[in-house]
C-alpha cells in the first residue's frame, strides 16, 4: 500500500502526457520547428509554477509527509556532460518522437513499437554505464 | 465534462505537470523518470558494471510510477482522448507533407509507429536507433525532461540549463539537418 500513492502520481502523468498530447511525436516536430506555441506552453508553465513553489518550499522550510525537512539536492555541476548528453539526447528525441516518460505512456496508449524504443533506450542507459569512464565529463 | 475529455491546452497540462512534481516532492522523492532506465539496468542484466551495482530496490517507488505511466496512458486511450487526430499548425502539415507523412489521423504517425514500417529496416534504425542515444543521452547528462527540464530548472540549476540547450541543438540538428535526409 505505501507504493499506491506513487502508482496514482504515475497515472495522472500519463493521463497529462496523453491528453497534453506531449507524448506525441507530431508535437514534438511541431516543437522542433518552432510551428506551435503548445509544447513551450506547456514546459514553460511548468517551469514558471515549479520555480515558484520550489523558492516557496525553501523560503517556509516546508516539510514532507513523513515530517522530514525537503532537501533539493544539486545537479552534479560538471557542463561537458551536460552539453554532450543533452545533444545526443535531443537527437534521440526528435528521431523517436518520445523522451523517457512519454515512450512508456505510448506503450500503455497502444502504441506497442514504443517497446522497440524502450528496449533500446534501456540498452542505451546500459552502455553508458559500461563507457562511463571513458567519456568526457 | 469536454474540457477533460477533450486534449488538455497548454496551460492546464503544464499546472498538472507541476502538481506531479510537487506530489513527489511532498511524498520525499523527486520528479526524474529516466532513472528508471538504469534501475532496469540494475534489475536484469547490468550488475556486474559498477554503475549499474546497486540496490535497485530502493526506487521500487519510481517503477510504480512508470507503471501507473503506462496504466494512465492506457486510461487516455480507452477513455479520454480516445486516438484522435492531433490537431497540428498549417506550417507543421505543409513541412511533413513535404517529407512524405499523411496528416495525421491518430495520436502517432504510421509512417514511423506501425508494424510494417517497424518491419523494414529503415524502421526498425530510426526506433532502434532513436531509443538508444535517448538512453545514452540522458543517462550522460543526468536527466530527461522530467529531471532537468522540469525538475533542474524549477530549481535553478545551471547544469540543466545545459542539458536542456543540449536537447535543443540534438533535436534542431536532427529535425532540420538529418530529417531531410531520412524522410523524403
Amino acid at each position: 500500500m505505501k507504493f499506491f500513492k506513487f502508482l496514482l502520481a504515475g497515472t495522472f502523468f500519463g493521463i497529462v502526457m496523453a491528453q497534453s498530447e506531449a507524448m506525441s511525436w507530431y508535437r514534438i516536430q511541431e516543437m522542433f520547428r518552432f510551428q506551435s506555441f503548445h509544447m513551450y506552453g506547456i514546459i514553460g508553465t511548468a517551469v514558471v509554477l515549479g520555480v515558484i513553489g520550489i523558492f516557496l518550499i525553501k523560503k517556509f522550510n516546508l516539510k514532507d509527509i513523513s515530517g522530514q525537512p525537503i532537501e533539493f539536492s544539486p545537479k552534479e555541476p560538471q557542463m561537458i556532460k551536460s552539453i554532450l548528453g543533452g545533444t545526443l539526447f535531443g537527437l534521440g528525441w526528435a528521431l523517436s518522437g518520445a523522451c523517457p516518460g512519454p515512450i512508456v505512456v505510448n506503450v500503455g496508449y497502444g502504441v506497442t513499437s514504443m517497446l522497440v524504443v524502450l528496449f533500446f533506450a534501456v540498452l542505451g542507459t546500459y552502455t553508458y554505464g559500461i563507457l562511463r569512464d571513458k567519456l568526457p565529463h | 465534462m469536454d474540457f477533460i475529455l477533450n486534449p488538455w491546452p497548454w496551460w492546464f497540462s503544464g499546472a498538472l505537470i507541476s502538481a506531479v512534481m510537487f506530489a513527489l516532492i511532498f511524498f520525499g522523492k523527486t520528479f526524474g523518470f529516466s532513472s528508471n532506465l538504469r534501475t532496469i539496468c540494475a534489475m536484469t542484466f547490468g550488475r556486474r558494471v559498477k554503475f549499474f551495482d546497486f540496490d535497485w530496490r530502493e526506487n521500487t517507488w519510481n517503477l510504480t510510477f512508470l507503471v501507473g505511466a503506462a496504466l494512465g496512458g492506457w486510461i487516455s486511450y480507452q477513455y479520454m482522448h480516445g486516438g484522435i487526430a492531433v490537431d497540428l499548425s498549417d506550417a507543421t502539415l505543409r513541412d511533413l507533407a513535404a517529407l512524405g507523412f499523411a496528416a495525421p489521423s491518430g495520436m502517432q504517425p504510421e509512417e514511423v509507429f506501425s508494424w510494417d514500417s517497424l518491419m523494414t529496416l529503415k524502421g526498425f534504425m530510426v526506433l532502434a536507433v532513436g531509443g538508444f542515444l535517448v538512453g545514452f543521452g540522458t543517462r550522460y547528462a543526468g536527466g530527461c525532461t522530467s529531471g532537468h527540464a522540469i525538475s533542474g530548472l524549477s530549481n535553478l540549476q545551471l547544469p540543466s540549463l545545459v542539458a536542456v540547450i543540449g536537447f535543443f541543438i540534438g533535436g534542431l540538428v536532427m529535425t532540420h539537418l538529418i530529417f531531410p535526409y531520412l524522410y523524403s
